[in-house]
């Protein structure tokens, strides 16, 4: 690109329940972030055009800017002088909703299984899974299909040189089906076949005039493996070149802007990434969005991303109870609350998923909610995110009794060196202590890591923009987007009540911190200091149980958290103790007013 | 967000309603253009291929499956009746045989000699759909569908189960936040749509099923009542296809929720008239609310009172999350500045005036326009 005639960049990224706005400015010689503005997305009905939402969140910038970007419902390009216009202008996307699929497969328990599998993995709501031996009738499975309109069809059966007429069936009903897309009418609907790769022509017969069909390999080839990667890469491409593209308004907004509209998700995997390359580190990122949560890592120079994409804060917030139960969600609550209660608050956020809550116990409520959406979403990217072995994710029958998969995965957090959070939860928690701790409850940091926010959300926009125009995106990004919060220590192991955990060491003093407990020194922005931490003898911080860590610590506006509450983290089972050890530690950490 | 929309939920007295009806695959369509229908009338068929049942034969007889073709006894294409037989063994010295009959009235689709699969049809099912409210056939999709319309009481809930069912309006309670209680319905509410309160419970909403109450409009019920009688967690808001018995709507919110004044009134002013209701709701990209829709045959649309453009002062708006939730009032101020709220954070707000006459300030995002 033009770097030298960029002046000014105005960016927006589409959520599904909130459009971002930045405008980014050179000013005496470097990039910077000048202005944010937001505005909901206007995907849903009545307006059903996400330009709607996108123009108004431009409107706030020009407002608060006090320049002008639009004439009438054009962006003016490019820049006309220093009130007027902008030179490019980028955009991300992640509105609609996600990805909401149907599976189809011969066998529930087989195929149809290893298809749900697939799309679960590669980020998909499974709205429905559909089997031969399901017991459906044939015209309900298609009145079903009909019904749901998903955005993708996976479709599954048979191992190769096997039977071939059931998938075959399946695809008849399919095709009987006619499906439409969720979005628009213009275009067929997405439709994967991994199955018996001996049908594919019996399929295409079938399917290639009604559905806009693709063929992969089969997901389960031989009965006792998977093959489920071939399915998830093309899920993901599908998914951006068509779901997307077919959200209401979407063709517009394509003509706007500079450069192809990227999928929020993919354009923070970027920066995630490119921040793991220039500091050589591990890194896992999270972005925490009102319908997906997704997470992103950099372990062993290997990225690996998972969208988890029924966990979110609105849309999805009432998967997140029902995966994770009301009491696992209750346990992170510094209150007492009737189990009724809290499930109508949140059936009320699902249905009403762009209110904010107004209360200091409505917060709180949010914030425990996010803990356990970040602890589950985690969990199912450490069990996706596997080194070169598991590639293959094969189980044969022998892994299945040996249970060796998951120890394979390359999260390691012992060695993770940052841990970024994004998203409205993190991103938009009143202070940032609450961030921190969200962050260190949902993902449990091992030893000495490093923790950060994205400052207003903008990661999304930066990742675009790192495309065409990597300066601008890495000075806004170092001095605006990033918001370093400090650093966690926190000694793995399990020990007694009142005994000391760990003791560090910072300017010849040394603050003792007893099992349990959690303690906040105060280290700026910008602050290193040499750590001497002495964990006890059943306590690890990396160098091994009981053994001597010296280390640099960075600041943060939070500052040097002392999690000595032991790893994995215990709850206590009386909840008037939990519910006093929670309000200690919010105390220590100066969580709230 | 200066220019915060928040759509807010249909709840008219008269407009018109418009409703696409479309087989699922192609058919035919039997009403013609400007014909006058009633919610029961059939406007469209069609056949669908009979039901697929696969019969391990191999199995069942114990013999590999090259072998079946040895004991079948119908051919491809045969037509049969339930009960027939199908295959049988020899057995030893003429004793001991297998017998196997057929599981369903239909034709032999398929043999599979490497997998010893028989694949059954039951013979086409007729699929009918019918006209869902009671108006006029305005557009005629060909060989699809039709588009119905009429002049209607039209009231869009917030969440709802079940799918379509048609009743005449029944006042159950007097009072919007009334609740029902499981006494108030009776046998002679068989058919009808029954206009609650505030609150329903699980005992109630069964005892309704039971009934033979097609629908229920109410303000609020209880997520645990809800997961009782549905006998699941709803995780993702998609639904309409629950099999329950009875069309339920939720007109507020989750938990004891007065109904809306206006919503109450407008409904209970309907007693005694048909309605069609569905409680499919898919709330993601905000494809289907639940919705009643009360034809007024003769009657003329009024024009809409306000228009989606967003929160404007007197607008009348209800407030979607506490405090004061499922309070109604009036847009009294919009301030452009942020302001602190009680959890530090800072959000764009609005003044309004509750219909208790106590003035609030309250996020903008926390606020919803009532359509009117």
């Amino acid at each position: 690109m033009l770097n030298k005639e960029i002046n000014t960049i105005l960016a927006t990224d589409c959520g599904s329940t909130t459009t971002k706005a930045i405008l980014i400015e050179k000013r005496n010689g470097e990039y910077r972030l000048i202005v944010r503005g937001e505005a909901p997305t206007t995907v849903e009905a009545p307006f059903e055009d996400v330009t709607r939402g996108v123009l108004n969140a431009i409107r706030e910038v020009e407002e608060l800017a006090g320049r002008k970007l639009l004439d009438g419902e054009k962006i003016i390009k490019p820049r006309r002088d220093e009130k007027t216009g902008t030179d490019i202008y980028i955009s991300t996307s992640s509105a609609g909703g996600g990805l909401q699929m149907m599976v189809a497969g011969v066998v529930k328990t087989m195929t149809a299984e290893s298809a749900a599998r697939a799309a679960l993995g590669a980020g998909a709501i499974v709205m429905e899974t559909i089997a031969s031996n399901d017991g459906r009738l044939t015209h309900e499975k298609i009145e079903l299909i009909r019904k749901l309109r998903p955005d993708m069809i996976l479709l599954s059966g048979g191992v190769d040189g096997g039977t071939v007429k059931h998938v075959v069936e399946l695809a008849e009903v399919v095709g009987a089906a006619d499906p439409r897309p969720r979005f628009g009418t213009g275009y067929s609907l997405p439709v994967i076949y991994a199955g018996n790769k001996d049908a594919v022509e019996a399929i295409k017969e079938n399917l290639l005039k009604k559905t806009d069909l693709s063929v992969v390999d089969n997901l389960r080839p031989v009965l006792e493996r998977e093959n489920l990667e071939p399915a998830r890469h093309e899920i993901h491409d599908l998914f951006m070149e068509h779901v997307m593209a077919h959200a209401p308004g979407y063709k517009k907004l394509m003509g706007w802007t500079d450069v192809s509209i990227m999928p929020t998700p993919g354009a923070v995997g970027l920066l995630i990434k490119a921040i793991a390359d220039k500091e050589k580190i591990c890194v896992i990122g999270v972005d925490i969005g009102g319908a997906t949560t997704d997470i992103f890592s950099v372990f062993q120079n290997i990225f690996n991303r998972t969208v988890s994409a029924n966990l979110g804060m609105s849309y999805s917030v009432s998967n997140v109870l029902a995966e994770a139960g009301v009491e696992n969600i209750m346990r992170w609550v510094p209150f007492d609350v009737d189990k009724k209660g809290l499930r109508n608050k949140i059936k009320n956020k699902m249905i009403r998923p762009t209110t904010i809550p107004q209360t200091l116990k409505g917060l709180q409520l949010e914030q425990a909610i996010a803990r356990e959406a970040l602890r589950l979403a985690f969990l199912q990217h450490k069990s996706m995110a596997v080194g070169l072995k598991g590639v293959q994710q094969e189980r044969t029958i022998s892994d299945a009794f040996s249970q060796v998969a998951t120890g394979e995965s390359l999260v390691n957090m012992m060695v993770l060196d940052l841990l970024v959070g994004s998203g409205g939860a993190l991103s938009h928690a009143p202070r940032r202590n609450q961030a921190a701790l969200m962050l260190i409850d949902g993902f449990q940091p091992e030893g000495v890591t490093r923790l950060a926010v994205d400052s207003i959300f903008m990661m999304p926009q930066l990742g675009v923009l790192s495309t065409v125009h990597d300066k601008a995106a890495t000075e806004v990004f170092d001095k605006d987007c990033l918001v370093r919060l400090g650093t966690c220590i926190a000694p793995v192991g399990k020990g007694k009540e009142k005994n000391v955990c760990v003791k560090v060491t910072m300017d010849e003093k040394t603050v003792e911190v007893k099992y349990r407990d959690m303690v906040l020194i105060p280290l700026g922005v910008g602050e290193k200091k040499e750590a001497i931490i002495n964990p006890s003898k059943q306590f690890d911080v990396g160098a091994g149980r009981g053994k001597q860590l010296t280390i640099k610590v960075e600041g943060g506006v939070v500052g040097v958290i002392i999690d000595a509450r032991g790893r994995p983290l215990e709850f206590l089972e009386d909840s008037e103790k939990r519910i006093e050890s929670l309000m200690k530690w919010n105390k220590s950490l100066e969580m709230y007013p | 967000m200066a220019h915060a929309y928040t759509p807010g939920l249909k709840v008219t007295a008269r407009s018109i309603v418009r409703k696409e009806r479309r087989l699922p695959l192609k058919g035919k369509v039997i009403v013609k253009q400007q014909d006058s229908v009633s919610a029961e009338d059939i406007v469209a068929t069609t056949s669908l291929p009979g039901d697929v049942e696969p019969l391990n034969l191999a199995g069942k007889l114990g013999i590999p499956p090259s072998d079946i073709k040895e004991y079948l006894l119908k051919k491809e294409g045969d037509s049969f009746e339930k009960g027939e037989m199908l295959a049988q063994t020899k057995g030893l010295f003429g004793l001991f045989k297998t017998l196997v009959k057929t599981p369903i009235k239909g034709t032999l689709e398929n043999i599979s000699y490497i997998t010893g699969q028989l694949i059954l049809r039951a013979p086409p099912k007729k699929v009918e759909i019918d006209a869902y409210i009671d108006g006029l056939i305005v557009e005629i999709i060909p060989d699809e569908g039709v588009v119905v319309e009429t002049v209607a009481t039209f009231v869009q809930g917030i969440f709802g189960i079940g799918g379509e069912a048609k009743g005449i309006i029944q006042k159950l309670v007097n009072n919007a936040d009334d609740i029902i209680e499981k006494d108030m319905i009776k046998a002679e509410h068989q058919g009808k749509i029954l206009i609650g309160g505030s609150f329903i419970d699980s005992v109630s909403l069964k005892h309704a099923a039971q009934c033979g109450v097609k629908g229920i409009v109410v303000g609020g019920i209880d997520d645990e009542d809800l997961r009782n009688f549905l006998g699941y967690d709803i995780g993702v808001a998609i639904t309409g296809s629950e099999k329950i018995g009875v069309t339920l709507m939720i007109t507020e919110g989750f938990g004891k929720m007065k109904m809306a004044q206006r919503t109450f009134d407008l409904l209970i002013a309907q007693q005694g008239k048909k309605a069609s209701i569905n409680g499919a709701t898919q709330i993601r990209a905000g494809v289907l609310r639940p919705e009643i829709v009360i034809p007024l045959p003769g009657e003329k649309a009024e024009k809409s009172r306000t228009k989606s453009q967003g929160l404007e002062i007197g607008c009348p708006i209800r407030v979607i999350r506490e405090p004061n939730f499922g309070a109604i009032g009036e847009v009294k101020e919009l301030p452009p500045e942020l302001q602190k709220i009680e959890t530090e954070a800072k959000v764009r707000v609005l003044a309004v005036k509750l219909e208790n006459g106590e003035t609030v300030m309250l996020p903008r995002a926390n606020v919803e326009m009532i359509e009117e």
